[in-house]
């Protein structure tokens, strides 16, 4: 059997095409005005990944803001749904999944099924998604993947007063005026970012194993403060920004 | 008739004496000095009268932003320092202005000095800051009610109107009056968050709107912003706006209507509200510790 | 009075309010915080009140949202310590 999951985010438009559960192509598209356009996009790159057409797949199953606008689904799943699904399928021992995207965050408990118990979100303020650090970044001047390396050799923990990414911004300014070393700002951003996510996902209550997805699960330096802050390693999965994806097209196989 | 001085393009530094009062014949001066991150002001009474004041924009350290505001202020009214009976420091930089005797939180020293400068009737009073939004509820006392501080996000702030200046690339000054240029009212910018604002505004953009028609969607989604917060202290009229942002129309306008409320016209620069009030509080503070004496 | 102590941003409104007019200052919702935002002084607000008050420490007003989340799990209604502790009922949250 032939699936498809899309996830049409805020920022980027995934696409994961499974056959009998088996991984066989994946697409991923900036999620621009036009989200079924970039939905498109996405569905083109995956299925030529598979080498088969779009008449092949049996069943697609939408996801993620824009989940209403795939015209060619024949259902959808909520983002939380998803994920849990998508992560337990990845690692059937994941219990607390950290979803974390350009402008969300959520924190969710699992069950060994794959089923979402309880969730809790941050939504609707850069503080408390990946577009914080991306602000950051921007005001350090460096690449977004620069930046996060950095983090690791910092030696030293300054705190971050700013809750805001706006304020932040003008935060970092200072800092550099100050001669701060740039690793430590960035250091400094992302304890700050993975504090608030942290408290974030207590309201769940963390379990073993919690796994992180999401594109900030690329962001080494917030791996690295998330893991100092629980006092555990957090699983980060090969391509964590499909694991929406994934679970959409494994609910499709139901 | 105030003096101006026009170098400062932010906004314009301001000085005033009141020509009917006697200083000479004043048995209790005092003043109140208001340290904000951008502005800093001096108010002096004479025996609870409004004197004289200075708004001067603050300097790199509160200390002398403190002295150079309360210097002009006096400067030729014959007063000097040691004539000022009590000071009242207030402001983000309150703990660090010299000549005062105590410092006293901004929220009381607006609802005081909102009170005075708009009369017995004021109810609520919003304060639109550089960092910070501010809303109050007071009683015929200018006795505070109820209060709160927004200054965790710049949603609603000064700053997120220079972040829009900014992307736009036109002045603070001319916002307010360009977002009034449209024809008709757009739909209000939907993001709270001004990070977000900006990518959905930069979309706008793309798809080919006017600038003004961006900024008055964004002037509306921070004017229902200011709304709610003022919600959650209770509207009652009268309405007063203090602080910077009562300048630009951008926002007054669509915010009176929001609210179904005009907000009143002040006598003098909304800036000195809270100087104000900080030099009544003086007053009473001085009369309390001279009773305490005897 | 009511005092709120708090934020408003996208993602909601988070507010302790304190009724000044009701709390006596005894700081029992001091001892019970467990992340401990309280504090008992004199009435920055009102500068010719006498008694002291409580208060939100000025460093968590603005992340109040994530310090109090560990009294707020998801799927629990366990009252909250500073509310339950407080005898005049002085506090409540917004969310």
């Amino acid at each position: 059997m032939i699936t498809a999951g899309v996830d049409i985010g805020a920022k980027t438009s995934k696409v994961v095409i499974l056959k009998d559960k088996k991984n066989i192509g994946k697409g991923i598209a900036t999620t621009g005005l036009d989200q079924e356009a970039s939905a498109n996009e996405a569905f083109g790159q995956a299925l030529k990944q598979a080498g088969i057409k779009l008449e092949d797949i049996e069943k697609i199953v939408a996801t993620g803001v824009g989940k209403d606008e795939v015209r060619n689904a024949q259902a959808t799943i909520t983002e939380v749904g998803a994920a849990a699904k998508g992560a337990i399928f990845l690692n059937p021992d994941v219990r607390t999944v950290i979803d974390v995207g350009g402008e969300e965050g959520r924190g969710i408990k699992c069950t060994e099924k794959g089923m979402a118990a309880d969730f809790a979100i941050n939504e609707k303020c850069a503080a408390g998604a990946g577009a914080f650090t991306e602000a950051m970044a921007r005001a350090l001047e460096r690449p977004l993947e620069e930046f996060a390396k950095l983090s690791l050799k910092s030696t030293k923990s300054i705190p971050m007063n700013a809750q805001c990414a706006v304020f932040a911004e003008s935060e970092v300014v200072s800092l550099i005026h100050a001669k701060i070393p740039h690793e430590d700002i960035s250091r400094a951003v992302h304890d700050s970012i993975a504090d608030r996510i942290i408290s974030m996902v207590r309201r769940v209550g963390i379990e073993k194993e919690v796994m992180l997805i999401g594109g900030v699960g690329y962001n080494v330096g917030f791996v690295d403060s998330l893991n100092r802050g629980l006092k555990l390693e957090v699983i980060v999965p090969e391509g964590p920004e499909f694991v929406g994806a994934l679970g959409a097209a494994l609910k499709a196989c139901e | 008739m105030a003096e101006e001085k026009k170098e400062y393009w932010r906004w314009t530094e301001s000085r005033w004496t009141n020509p009917d009062i006697d200083c000479k014949k004043g048995e209790v001066i005092t003043a109140g000095v208001d340290v904000g991150s951008v502005s800093s002001q001096a108010v002096v009474l004479v025996d609870g009268k409004l004197f004289a004041y200075a708004n001067r924009r603050t300097g790199s350290n509160s200390p002398d932003s403190a002295r150079n505001a309360f210097n002009w202020a006096l400067e030729g009214t014959g007063l000097t320092e040691s004539d000022v009976h009590y000071t009242v420091g207030t402001g983000y930089g309150r703990v660090n202005v010299p000549m005062a005797q105590r410092a006293i939180t901004e929220i009381a020293c607006h609802a005081r000095g909102a009170n005075s400068m708009y009369g017995p009737t004021v109810r609520t009073v919003l304060d639109m800051g550089g960092q910070d939004c501010k809303a109050i509820r007071i009683d015929s006392k200018g006795k505070v009610e109820s209060f709160l501080m927004n200054d965790k996000c710049a949603a609603g702030t000064g700053r997120g109107m220079e972040v829009f200046s900014d992307l736009l690339t036109i002045s603070i000054n001319e916002v307010g009056e360009m977002s009034l240029d449209v024809e008709e009212e757009p739909e209000p910018v939907s993001s709270t968050c001004v990070i977000f604002a900006k990518t959905e505004a930069t979309g706008l953009l793309r798809q080919g709107w006017p600038k003004n028609k961006v900024l008055a969607a964004y002037c509306l989604a921070m004017a229902r912003r200011v709304v709610e917060l003022l919600d959650r202290v209770g509207v009652e009229k009268d309405f007063a706006i203090t602080g910077g942002i009562a300048k630009n129309r951008g926002v007054v306008v669509r915010l009176e209507k929001e609210l179904g409320l005009k907000a009143l016209t002040p006598k003098y620069d909304t800036q000195i509200a809270g100087a104000l009030g900080a030099a009544l509080f003086a007053k009473g503070l001085y009369e309390k510790q001279k009773a305490a004496k005897k | 009075m009511l005092a709120n102590y708090g934020f408003k941003d996208g993602s909601g409104s988070f507010f302790i309010t304190i009724d000044t007019d009701k709390c006596d200052g005894c700081g029992k919702c001091a001892e019970a915080c467990p992340e401990d935002v309280f504090e008992i002084g004199e009435d920055e607000i009102d500068p010719f009140r006498e008694e002291p008050v409580a208060k939100i420490k000025k460093e968590d007003t603005k992340k109040i949202k994530f310090t109090c989340a560990p009294c707020k799990p998801i799927g629990s209604d366990t009252p909250l310590p500073c509310v339950t502790a407080c005898e005049p009922g002085a506090i409540t949250h917004s969310w």
